[in-house]
Formats: C-alpha cells, structure tokens, sequence
C-alpha cells in the first residue's frame, strides 16, 4: 500500500503502479505493448473519473489535507513571476506557518500572504503542520498594511488546521492577533483576495479571510471546526467525523451552496495533487479574472461593498415581537 | 450529600441545577462551587452573586447581569424580534432545532445574547450580554445580528456599547454561518471605532473560542471579572496538543492581565462605579478631532492653531 494515496484512491495507485511496471517492461525488452498501455491508461482515467465522482464529503475532507497536494510555495512557484519573503511580526518572531512577500502576478506586484504546510517531517514541523501562533498573523497584518500604504492588492492563500492550540501562543494573544486581523481587513483600503487551498480551518483560516472575494479550490473545505473536533464534541466519538463532516457542509460545492462563495476552482482529474502545473493555471486565471474586475471598482465602493457583503453573513428569521 | 442537603426538600435542592445550567438558582440556599460556603440566596443575591466567603465570582444569566449593570429606568431591548433557524438542517446526537428550543425552555431567552439601550447613571449607553445558559452563550447568527444592531443603536444615539461575554465560542450547529460571525461582529465595531465612541469588552467566565477571537479581544478597554476563564483555544485541548501540564492560573484574568491581553480585573460589586468613571472621561475628551477632518484639517489649517488648543 502507497502511504502516499489515501485509502480510496488505492484502486487507483494499483492500477498506476501496474502501468509504470508495463512501461519499464516494454522500455527494457524493447516490445511493444503500446496499445495495451494506452487501454490501461484510459480504464485508469475512468476510474479516476468513477471514484472521484462519487466522493463523500468525509473523503474530500482528506483531499483537502492529502499530503501530496501543493502548498503556497508550490502556488508562488508556479503562479507568481517574482518573490520576495518578508519575514517577522517586528515584535517576537517570524513565524514559518504563515509565508508572506511580494509577488508578481502577471506583472502586477501584489502582496501574498499564505499558511504554509511542511512536506517531510522535519519542514512539518518547522511550519508548525501550518498551525500559526500570533506572531504569524502580527505579521500578516504588517504586510497588509504595507501593502495599504504602496496600493497592492492582497491575496491569502487559506490552508491550515487552525491556529495553534499552545501554552505560549495563548500568553502572546493568539485570540487578539486574529481579532485584530478581523477588525482591520474589515477596513484595509486594498482590494483582498481569499483563496482556500486545502484546509480552511476554523478562526486560523478566518484571520486571513476576510476581503473582497471568497474563492474555494474544488476539494478544500472550510469549517467552524475540525470534523475530528466536532464529532468529539456533538457525538462524544471522533469516530464519528464523517457524520460531523456531513453535518457542517464544508466542501466548496456546500459553502457555495450556502452563499458564501465566488467561485469554485474545478481541479484536474484525481485532484491537485495529481497535477499541481493544472491547478495552478486554473487558480492564476480565477485570481487575475476577479483582480480585474476588483481594480475597477472605486476603493470607497469597494469598501462599503465589503462591509455590506460581512454584514449579510448569517441565517436567521424575523418576526415582530409579540 | 451532606446533612443540610438532606434537610432541604428535593424539589428545592438546588446544587446538581446549578452546576449544570451556571445561573442563579431557584430555592433558598446555594453551595459555592469555588469554598463550597452554603450560602443563603436573598443574601447572596444582595451580594451580586459573589460568595461573601471567598468572593468567587457566580456565572449568573444575561438578564441579570443586565439588570444590575443598567439603570433600572428607560430600557429598550434591541433585536428581539431576531429568532435563530436551522440552515443547515444540522443533527447531530439531537437536531439542532431541538437543541434550541430546549435553551429556549431552559433560559426565558430566544438565543444567547441580549441587547439592552439603557442608561448608565443617567447617561446613554447600550449593553449586550451573552447568556452562557443559552447552548454555552455560543456565537450563531442571530447572537452576531443582535451584536450589530446594538453598535448601530450606539452609533445612531451617539453613544458607547458595552459587551458582557460569556460564551465557549461558536456555535458548531450553524457550521460557516457561525465562525462567519466572527467577521461581522468584528466588522461592525469598525464602525463604532470611526463614530469615536467607546467600546467596552467586559469578559467574564467563560469567554472562549470564537468570541474571545473577535469581539470580545477588541475592547478600547479590555475588562474581566476575577479568575475568569478566557482563551482561544480550550485547556484540554492544549493539554492534549503540547502534552504538558499547563500552568497554574493559565487563561484565567489575573494570567491574562500579567500577559498584557486585558486593562484590569473589576470586581463585579465595582462595575457602575468603574465604567461609568471610565465612560465619563472617554466621552469628555475635548480635544478629539471630527471623525474623517482630521488629515485636512491639518493640511490645510497648518499655521493656525487648533481652537480646542487656545
């Protein structure tokens, strides 16, 4: 068993495996089984397509944390022309959990501001499994100021469990570091940019997450809490985290359903993971579609309508008092 | 069970209710959870529901926290015509419209906040308190609406808004559209901050989560009521995360004052006298600029002297 697929795309992986063996075959014995090769290929395709279109919302749930799906630095390396990291909060600490720089996107500079996960153990954690502490959004707000003052729009890249749940990111105000970071992307006078690329978890996600645009990547999901979390709450049993994932709705065809969204990303077949250059280039074109359309909104407008569009979150009802 | 319990007729023996709801309850004695004092509720009562014998400070409901926060003359409650749904059609062990309605039966209130235009020693203000009874004062949509309409209610009379917390944090049930109201609480004090009004966060046992990470840490004046448990993350959870045993003390106020995350601990006896003290010099400030003049006036008016200055 490949560690490296999930356990429903094991059937895939096989049939993978069996065509990288076949291909060594004819490349070694100079045979050609060309056709057989390229019948594989395609019933692998159809059950890539078979699987991936009968997903549970559980299963995307694990797409949005695979461990081979790309992550910010992949998305600046493949979408962003030029990059410089700008590092600490000025006050503490550079936090590794969360990237952020200048960047190019298509000749425009931007600000990029992105959770970041580790690949190997070691890199896991030092990015902290992209669990951010307080320094992480201090300097994510530094940068988004900065990025007021020159008139770059920003663009967040969501992908996180949450923040970090520690001793010392509690005394350092991990609750008033988010906050804050609430209260002033509120009000930032450039246009934001969020993009959930994988997890969208909770308040960590959130305190980059406000702005002007809302988009999803096609397998990421974006919750109030892990389903771990809430099925160990609500149901008393972490076991019961595919119910929980259910429950809440955080895949990206749920939250669009729900009216939070722009726009779903649609990822390749078998999802980014399989193909990061493919998702990329759908992410980069949704990114500069929407930062047009943002460019050319007056800021006061722009601002009012994200104030407008925060103040229209929530689901109640009415009546007059009796 | 001790002998006094014992005493006590059963349907009046009030230490399981209390420690399962927090709030004040019916009957004639209560045990303080903290020295377990049996305490006689007329007197305790009196008292602000702070045990005369250890001054731990009781949860008490969002109702009378209120009651004994305002002024008792011209109240108007604010957003009580707002009722929570079930977008999600969310169940879980129990459905959440259930879930509801039991807090509903439980707690005299329609959701877990209440906002109150008052007064406060004869001046404006307007209140909001969180009732934990209320499925652990968690933050849904209607808590985040009736936030918002209380900041507008400050906004348009002119006036400071004061929150009372108490809350484990969002509201799991109401998924996105809960952790989403973090955002528009937060948002809204935007708009308090640019009226130049005051806004005070008074924290109080527990204020956790989601609210502790967005209104509650965004007081002009950050309060909270002694020993007051207040946090992003839970206790256990961090336990179980860094796998270390946490610090005495660790997320309760006097922690969170040593740590620079609030302005003082007030004793629930001293809170009219603190903040209206406090209140009366924010408001007093002479030399506040007009909210939006101030970068033109200075640019244009760079010679002259301020007349607030002469």
């Amino acid at each position: 068993m490949d560690l490296k697929f999930l356990d429903f795309e094991q059937p895939i992986a096989e049939l993978e495996a069996k065509i990288k063996e076949l291909r060594r075959v004819e490349s070694d014995n100079d045979i050609n089984i060309s056709d057989a090769l390229d019948q594989l290929e395609k019933k692998s395709e159809s059950l890539t397509e078979a699987i991936f279109s009968e997903l549970s919302d559980w299963q995307i749930s694990q797409l949005s944390r695979h461990p081979g799906r790309p992550y910010t630095l992949d998305y600046i390396d493949l979408i962003f022309t030029e990059f410089y990291e700008l590092h600490g909060d000025r006050a503490y600490a550079d936090d590794p959990a969360i990237v952020c720089g200048l960047a190019r996107l298509e000749g425009q500079p931007v600000m990029l501001i992105g959770h970041q996960k580790g690949r190997d153990t070691k890199e896991k954690i030092y990015r902290n499994f992209g669990m951010p502490r307080p320094e992480g959004y201090r300097k994510a707000l530094r940068v988004m100021k900065m990025a007021e003052r020159f008139g770059l729009p920003v663009i967040c890249l969501i992908d996180t469990p949450g923040a970090y749940p520690g001793i010392g990111a509690e005394e350092r105000g991990q609750s008033e570091a988010i906050a804050r970071n609430l209260f002033e992307m509120t009000k930032l006078k450039t246009p934001i940019i969020c993009t959930v690329i994988g997890e969208g978890g909770s308040g960590g996600a959130l305190a980059i997450g406000v702005g002007d645009r809302l988009i999803m990547l096609e397998y990421s999901t974006y919750s109030v809490i892990s389903p771990e979390g809430c099925a160990s709450i609500l149901w008393k049993s972490a076991d019961k985290s595919q119910l929980a994932a259910e429950a809440m709705g955080i895949t990206s065809d749920r939250v669009r359903e729900q009216g939070f969204l722009d726009e779903v990303v649609r990822e390749p077949l078998g999802a980014a993971h399989r193909n990061f250059q493919a998702t990329a280039m759908n992410l980069r074109e949704a990114l500069l579609r929407h930062l047009e359309e943002l460019k050319r909104e007056p800021l006061t407008d722009l601002l009012e309508k994200r104030y407008q569009r925060i103040m229209g979150f929530g689901a109640f009802s009415e009546e007059p008092v009796k | 069970m001790s002998w006094y319990e014992k005493l006590v007729p059963s349907t009046i023996r009030t230490d399981g209710a209390n420690k399962k709801k927090g709030a004040v309850p019916e009957g004639l004695w209560t045990k303080c959870p903290n020295c377990s004092a049996i305490l006689y509720n007329t007197e305790l009562e009196r008292n602000f529901s702070v045990c005369p014998k250890c001054e731990h400070h009781m949860r008490i409901s969002a109702r009378m926290r209120l009651e004994l926060f305002l002024d008792a003359h011209d109240q108007e409650e604010i957003g009580q015509s707002i009722k929570p749904t079930d977008p999600l059609k969310f169940k879980d062990s129990k459905r959440y419209k259930d879930r509801i309605g039991l807090a509903q039966k439980q707690t005299k209130e329609t959701d877990a906040l209440v906002v109150i235009k008052g007064k406060l020693n004869n001046k404006d203000i307007v209140a909001a308190a969180f009732e934990f009874g209320f499925m652990g004062g968690s933050m849904g949509s209607v808590v985040g609406e009736r936030f918002v309409r209380g900041i507008n209610k400050s906004i348009e009379i002119g006036a400071p808004f004061i929150v009372f917390t108490a809350s484990g944090g969002a509201r799991m049930q109401e998924s996105l559209f809960s952790l989403f109201q973090m955002t528009k609480t937060s948002a809204a004090l935007t708009r308090l901050s640019e009226a130049g009004l005051p806004f005070i966060s008074f924290m109080t046992d527990p204020t956790m989560g989601g609210v502790s990470a967005s209104l509650a840490m965004l007081g002009d004046i950050n309060m909270a009521e002694p020993n007051a448990l207040i946090g992003f993350a839970g206790p256990r959870v961090i336990e179980q995360t860094v796998r270390e045993k946490l610090p005495e003390g660790f997320q309760r106020s006097e922690f969170l004052q040593e740590h620079g995350a609030i302005d003082m601990i007030v004793d629930r006896r001293d809170i009219r006298a603190k903040i209206s003290g406090i209140l009366a010099m924010l408001m007093a400030g002479g030399f506040k600029a007009e909210a939006g003049t101030v970068t033109e006036t200075v640019l244009e008016e760079q010679d002259e002297v301020p007349a607030n200055l002469t």
